[in-house]
């Protein structure tokens, strides 16, 4: 009862993803009217992935103060986890139809080879690399989609916070990790197919007589779940004693540090548990999105991540999941060519050309005008207000809580 | 007796084909051979070449010439080849080729173009060669020089050795001394000739003596248990060496005939799959053959019944190498000119060798600049401001952009770089003020945000380029005194555009060194970072400071935007590219410290090439590699190379 | 007179847009707010005949694709003004995946489900192909791709437009050794899988050609690479053997633009070390100075110098469309004119739009090449097109210095030992993929 009291959002949250998730049931192509378009299913689908790696940066940044630039590239070797294993697995089904008529049965070492030129063919080589030992089986697979990306963050943050790197320049190292991550995925070398990526992910192997429109809203339950899960591990994260201490550190690193917390292993904890979770958010995301390549995870992706859950409104995990779901929503949109053009007389606008430099410009206003973003529209409701203390800071370090932000 | 007979039979046959040559026009040498011309393919276009450049006509020349510089037509209608020269869109007047006059002006759709593509044209070049080489005319000359060069053949070499004595112009009478000691090399008899021209080239660098030289050392691995004794053999080898593999070895040994190969496991395969009966090979049932060995097993009961071909399943091929011998051998047959070879090449090897580190430290210097230059704007806003502007790339997209524009009204590119510069930089500077003013100075206490903000400022601005200028890369064009390159000799060279920024990244490294230390804006904006109230409170007005200080970041970025533009390309994407090394640069280098973001770059872009060195296929895996060895560095230092200490440090 | 025609043809294209953009904007608000009004678009699926347009309009490739999207536009005018398709009009449906891998496949699965599109001309990278692959097999769709890729793939729902290998790396190699007699390669290549695939084709090809393996050079750059320097040098040095040395480029993009550069200041002419791009068209010239470029080559099945009437009525038709003479006109541009054209024969021998029928009506179909001779579409869904080698002039146009008989597209390469068993033959053995060894079809789906 005492984690409800302190998370007064969370029966709210559950309410409105369990309607959503119905309403969407009942309209889709599969289980209702089919009002709702398959590829549109997906699209909500992966909005809710969004939403999920959005709550896992408003973990690591909004409330322990660690702007990662990275939080995207576990997001996507998430995927490529996931990948291997589907592309395997498919690869296989076809490479042993194919070699059942042949006159001698095929030996294990013929069908890992026969599998091998299938899938590396596209891009110019047969042989498996070394990364792909565990693809052919699926449990190994899922345990190396946390096991990686979790590896990597636990290294990463390790070496990071251990050398007290903090601020501005922890954001640039990990967007240098970003960086480092796709350029080495692009290589060829790499055993990941390089720039073509793994694709083909939305036909699961075996399925091939299920239907898409089943398919899609099954990964959509599967996201919501997730989606649900990941908001209460957050919830309760920050909503007992570590909660406080993540937030202290957030606002005041030296004095928590002080007052005799492991400042270093609170960071990493949580660095690498956002890693893990949005791992997960990327092995559901690229099921339905059927492709994954580096540039999903180049430097700004993770950028888009940080201003997601800074036009919702960081600080508060509802706030992460209404700007990841508003921000990608209104971009589909706008890049789609769906939106009318804007006749202006001498020249007409076309949302396709100007929507970047709105989205732009509307980062900028937000963080001038309205740094508790979208969010804070529900303080308004709730009548909750910040004292004004005329601009003084709350503590003595750069880029720590404003008054605006205090009041929680 | 007899042979003077002959000789003069010789003689009156030259004679008879001379005569009749004189009646004869180079039109109908041309109309001999006008199939192959049409053609036009290397591959068969040798006896029209020679027989126009033997056909002793004067016209030769000429048609040679013409044919060469494309200006070569033939005539729909009849089928004759002329000399054509453009009147206007629409029509050609043409000449005839022995008398030099024009046969009237033609519509270009009656006539058809002969384009011989650059093989025939050298080829064209080589046959000219015996014309062109006393040429009064000093180009020709060079120009057969290097035609011989290019494509030498043994029949060069008795009229180039004639034309040296005669050659007037000292340059390229050395070319032609250079010339015939690399003809000597590759076409002479004497094996003493030879030998003295190879030793001639000792410790020179230049590719075509090694382009000379190397094909006299081309070697081949062979089996050389029966080898001849005259064999020039440059050394033995065994199998299983680093220099030839087992299964190397073994492919010889089954080329030279020395051993029966064994069934590969594909024939193997195939075999057995001939063989079933019944559902059974070899007393195996099939089914069972999903492993070698069973697939072994089979094969071996096949082999004993003597159907397929023998095969011995512990059958290893290192064991079937060893302590067979093997041999380079030379292609060369003569041992002297090999030995000498080897002895020159090698003390030539080792020049390249260090001239090509020294290349390397050229390239690594051009893009330290480069990168040195990226970053000095952001030594400024960044290093001493604190301010993370992630629009800086942008700044200097805008930079180049501006040059475009400036060189689109300008033409002379001279005058429009000498324009561009402080355009590029008044326009960035307007643009970092108005940032500075409208956004930054609002966040100076919210380093994270700022990232923000600005990150917001560069997608928009990247997309207004886009929408004004379109996605298409537009030309920035260097002035015609920085194009080419600085060849200090065939293997060190590097462009003069690359200089001109590595001139201009010292220039700014001396005029941010000049504002910071030796102006009055130098010393407040070193103030108003160290201590904001005390500056303040001594009559610096910070506003003020913080908004010059950008905007010379910006400006200076600006500039710099231009100096890329023209050595690479202006694109929306320009700054994007270079945005994080840029970060990277000054992290590394030790922020607040413009000779720390000198390191750094130094530091980054040396580095860049070193991996590039080791691994020359593969420069994605440089950048990548690098960027990882920034990261772990960083751990090490996170303060970079010249971390400030004391006070200064902030913290 | 003129002007009275293109303002007529300007408004056409504008209401027509209009009309796309209703349409457009009709199926989002029903999607959003999932109303039930999206069964409307299936009633009149008949009439008009909808092609859908699926090239990026933003992002990195909108450079290249923007111009197809143009051409495409101007093509289902021109259709129209002959009076439609089966007595319907046509009408484009364009959408915008905006370089973004994963859009291609969500964008595909809205044609072709919420719009209904009988056909889609589409697509440029290979990997934005890939990802609209199954999409498209899936749901049975009908797709045609203008740009020249690796081939090994045959796919029953997609017709390749654009040069196979063996249609543009293949004769021009052969053009290297036979006519310029060059004996060690440099294969220059973007690190993505158009040129790792072509690079490991041209290997293979070249040492059954005689050419050593350590007379091959391969290096792999990244997308938008600008430091050449090193490679250059590199590239030059490997002439000290005395061999003669040419360049194949499979460099991608902007990065021509500082690769060239970098070649001119190192005064590296055409006749030292010849240059030929498979990715260089008149767009990529025209942002950078050619006159220290001339004599490098390119190979394409198009160039806008071709002399022909049908070109120079495309061309004109081309500048008027899109109001400016500057423009240039391109390979793929001419993939989409023939295979739109193809499409359209196919659909009034079939008379009707089904995907099935309009798929055997293409088989064996013609149509005129604007560079002469004709263009054949053969059973493995690739064209039989003539290969053009040109040298780059110093305006920025190409001179066609070799002009092949119309070559036959191979899907799967002869010069790989994993796929010179295969063939595709969809109109006899209904195979993509056959193995001619074991005589089985090794699959009916694609690899992706």
């Amino acid at each position: 009862m005492d984690f409800l009291k302190k998370n007064p959002s969370l029966p709210v949250f559950i309410a409105v993803l369990v309607i959503f998730t119905l309403v969407v049931t009942f309209l889709s192509e599969a289980y209702g009217t089919g009002a709702l378009s398959t590829s549109f299913v997906k699209t909500l689908g992966k909005t809710l992935c969004l939403a999920l790696v959005a709550i896992a940066m408003d973990l690591v940044w909004g409330y322990t103060g660690i702007l990662s630039l990275g939080h995207f590239a576990f997001f996507g070797l998430g995927g490529y986890m996931i990948g291997m294993w589907l592309m395997y697995a498919r690869t296989k089904i076809i490479v042993v139809e194919s070699m059942v008529n042949a006159p001698i049965p095929p030996t294990p070492s013929e069908i890992s080879d026969a599998i091998g030129s299938q899938i590396f063919g596209v891009v110019g080589s047969s042989d498996f690399p070394l990364v792909w030992s565990f693809a052919h089986s699926f449990w190994a697979q899922i345990a190396l989609v946390v096991l990686v990306p979790g590896i990597l963050a636990l290294v990463f943050g390790w070496l990071a916070f251990r050398s007290r790197v903090t601020g501005v320049y922890l954001s640039i190292l990990t967007q240098a990790m970003t960086l480092a991550l796709s350029l080495y995925l692009f290589q060829n070398d790499s055993g990941l197919r390089g720039n073509n990526g793994l694709s083909g992910l939305q036909n699961l192997p075996g399925a091939d007589a299920i239907s898409q429109d089943n398919i899609s809203i099954w990964f959509f339950w599967a996201s919501a779940f997730a989606l649900l899960l990941t908001y209460l591990i957050a919830a309760f994260v920050v909503s007992g004693k570590f909660g406080s201490v993540i937030r202290g550190i957030r606002d005041d690193e030296a004095r928590v540090r002080f007052l005799g917390y492991s400042v270093e292993g609170f960071k990493l904890f949580v660095f690498t548990l956002t890693a893990i979770l949005a791992a997960i958010g990327g092995a559901l995301y690229y099921p339905q999105a059927g492709i994954i390549n580096p540039a999903e995870i180049a430097p700004i992706a993770s950028i888009y991540l940080a201003v997601w859950v800074a036009i919702g409104g960081r600080g508060r995990l509802y706030g992460a999941v209404i700007g990841a779901v508003f921000v990608s929503l209104v971009s589909t949109y706008f890049t789609g060519g769906q939106a009318p053009d804007i006749n202006l007389g001498f020249y007409t606008i076309k949302w396709v050309d100007w929507w970047l430099v709105l989205l732009g410009l509307s980062f900028v206003l937000v963080t001038l005008f309205a740094p508790k973003g979208i969010g804070g529209l529900f303080d308004l409701v709730s009548g909750r207000l910040s004292p004004n203390r005329q601009g003084a800071p709350l503590g003595p370090d750069k880029g720590s809580l404003r008054e605006e932000e205090a009041e929680q | 007796m007899l042979r003077r007979l002959v000789a003069a039979c010789l003689l009156f046959l030259t004679c008879a084909l001379m005569a009749q040559a004189q009646d004869r026009t180079v039109q109908d040498v041309l109309q001999e051979h006008a199939e192959v011309i049409v053609k036009s393919s290397r591959k068969t276009i040798a006896p029209a070449i020679e027989a126009l450049a033997g056909s002793g006509l004067p016209a030769a020349q000429d048609v040679l010439q013409a044919w060469q510089s494309k200006d070569m037509w033939q005539r729909q209608s009849d089928g004759l080849f002329f000399k054509a020269e453009k009147r206007d869109s629409k029509t050609y007047e043409l000449f005839d080729f022995t008398t030099g006059q024009s046969v009237g002006t033609v519509e270009k759709s009656d006539l058809k173009q002969l384009k011989p593509n650059s093989g025939i044209r050298a080829m064209i070049g080589a046959a000219l060669v015996q014309f062109q080489l006393n040429d009064p005319d000093p180009e020709r000359r060079r120009a057969a020089i290097l035609a011989i060069q290019r494509d030498g053949e043994a029949s060069h070499l008795a009229p180039l050795r004639e034309s040296i004595a005669q050659e007037p112009d000292p340059d390229i009478k050395a070319l032609k001394e250079v010339t015939e000691r690399l003809l000597t090399i590759s076409y002479d008899t004497d094996e003493a000739a030879r030998v003295t021209a190879i030793n001639g080239f000792k410790g020179a660098l230049s590719l075509e003596a090694r382009a000379a030289l190397n094909p006299v050392l081309t070697t081949k691995t062979v089996y050389a248990e029966d080898l001849p004794d005259t064999a020039n053999v440059k050394r033995e080898l065994r199998a299983g060496s680093r220099d030839l593999s087992a299964s190397e070895g073994y492919a010889l040994m089954i080329a030279a005939g020395a051993l029966e190969p064994q069934p590969s496991p594909d024939a193997r395969k195939s075999a057995l799959e001939a063989h079933i009966k019944d559902g059974m090979v070899g007393g195996v049932p099939v089914a069972a053959l999903n492993t070698q060995e069973a697939r072994d097993r089979a094969y071996v009961a096949l082999a004993r019944e003597g159907v397929v071909p023998p095969f011995d399943p512990s059958f290893s091929i290192e064991d079937a190498v060893t302590g067979v011998r093997f041999a380079e051998v030379y292609a060369e047959p003569s041992k002297a000119v090999t030995d000498a070879a080897e002895v020159v090449l090698s003390s030539i090897n080792r020049a390249v060798g260090l001239n090509q580190m020294f290349d390397l430290t050229l390239d690594g210097l051009s893009l330290a600049s480069i990168y040195f230059l990226a970053a000095i704007g952001l030594a400024i806003t960044f290093g001493v401001m604190g301010v993370i502007n992630m629009a800086h790339g942008e700044f200097i997209m805008m930079g180049a952009y501006t040059g475009y524009v400036v060189q689109q009204i300008v033409p002379d590119y001279t005058v429009s770089i000498i324009l561009a510069i402080p355009l590029a930089f008044a326009v960035t500077f307007v643009a970092g003020v108005a940032m500075e003013r409208l956004i930054i100075r609002w966040l100076y206490n919210r380093p994270l945000e700022t990232l923000l903000a600005t990150f917001g400022v560069s997608i928009a601005l990247q997309q207004l380029a886009k929408n004004i200028f379109g996605t298409q890369a537009r030309p920035l064009t260097s002035p015609g005194w920085l194009d080419g390159a600085l060849s200090i000799n065939d293997v060190v060279s590097i462009s003069y555009i690359r200089i001109a920024i590595f001139v201009l990244a010292l220039v700014f490294l001396g005029v941010f060194l000049f504002i910071m230390k030796k102006t009055r804006l130098g010393l407040e904006t070193r103030a108003v970072t160290q201590n904001p109230r005390m500056a303040a409170s001594m009559g610096i007005n910070p506003d003020k400071v913080n908004m010059l200080t950008f905007g010379l970041g910006s400006g200076i970025a600006g500039v710099a935007g231009v100096a890329i533009g023209l050595y690479a390309k202006v694109t929306s994407e320009l700054g994007s590219d270079y945005i994080v090394q840029s970060f990277m640069t000054v992290v590394v280098g030790g922020v607040g410290n413009i000779w720390g973001t000198l390191l750094g770059a130094t530091m980054i872009g040396f580095l860049q090439k070193g991996i590039e060195w080791f691994n020359p296929s593969n420069t994605l895996a440089a950048q990548t590699y690098m960027i990882v060895f920034i990261i772990i560095f960083i751990q090490f230092r996170p303060k970079g190379i010249i971390a400030l200490k004391g006070r200064a440090a902030g913290d | 007179m003129l002007s009275y025609e293109s303002a007529r043809q300007f408004c056409g294209f504008q209401q027509g847009n209009m009309e796309v953009k209703i349409q457009l904007k009709a199926t989002l608000a029903s999607a959003l707010f999932a109303s039930t009004a999206i069964a409307s678009g299936a009633f009149a699926a008949d009439c008009p005949i909808k092609v859908g347009v699926l090239h990026s309009l933003s992002g990195s490739m909108a450079i290249s694709e923007t111009t197809l999207k143009d051409a495409m536009l101007m093509l289902v005018e021109q259709q129209n003004e002959k009076g439609g398709l089966l007595g319907c009009d046509l009408e484009a449906v364009v959408v915008d995946p905006a370089s973004d891998w994963p859009l291609f496949a969500e964008k595909a699965r809205e044609l072709l489900t919420v719009q209904n599109v009988d056909v889609i001309f589409g697509n440029w990278t290979s990997v934005s192909r890939k990802s609209v692959l199954p999409v498209i097999e899936e749901l049975n769709g009908l797709l045609f791709y203008p740009v020249q890729y690796e081939g090994e793939e045959s796919s029953k729902n997609v017709f390749y437009t654009g040069a196979a290998p063996n249609q543009q790396a293949i004769p021009a190699t052969d053009y290297f050794l036979d006519e310029l007699g060059v004996e060690k390669f440099a294969l220059l290549g973007t690190d993505y899988v158009y040129p790792r695939t072509t690079n490991s084709i041209l290997e293979s090809y070249l040492k059954s050609k005689g050419i050593a393996e350590e007379d091959i050079f391969v290096n792999y750059t990244p997308f938008g690479h600008s430091d050449w320097s090193k490679i250059v040098a590199d590239v030059v040095a490997l002439g000290a053997d005395g061999k003669k040395v040419g360049v194949i480029s499979t460099i991608n993009g902007d990065a021509n633009i500082g690769f060239y550069k970098e070649l001119a200041a190192a005064g590296v002419s055409a006749d030292d070390i010849p240059v030929v791009a498979f990715s260089v068209g008149e767009e990529e010239l025209s942002g950078l100075d050619t006159s220290n470029l001339v004599g490098h080559l390119a190979a394409w099945n198009y160039f806008m110098s071709a002399d022909t009437e049908e070109n120079a009525s495309f061309i004109e038709a081309w500048h008027a469309f899109i109001g400016d003479d500057a423009r240039v006109t391109n390979d793929p541009m001419e993939a989409h004119y023939i295979g739109f054209n193809m499409w359209v024969n196919a659909v009034e021998a079939a008379g009707t739009t089904d995907v099935d029928a309009v798929r055997s009506e293409m088989y064996g179909q013609e149509f005129p090449n604007l560079t002469g001779g004709t263009a054949v579409m053969n059973v493995n869904h690739h064209l039989s097109k003539p290969v053009l080698i040109g040298e780059i002039l110093d305006d920025g146009q190409f001179d066609i210095i070799s002009q092949t008989e119309e070559v036959p597209g191979d899907a799967w390469t002869d010069f790989l030992p994993e796929s010179a068993v295969l063939k595709s033959d969809w109109k006899d053995l209904g195979c993509g993929m056959y193995n001619t060894e074991t005589e089985t079809c090794v699959q009916l789906k694609s690899n992706y």
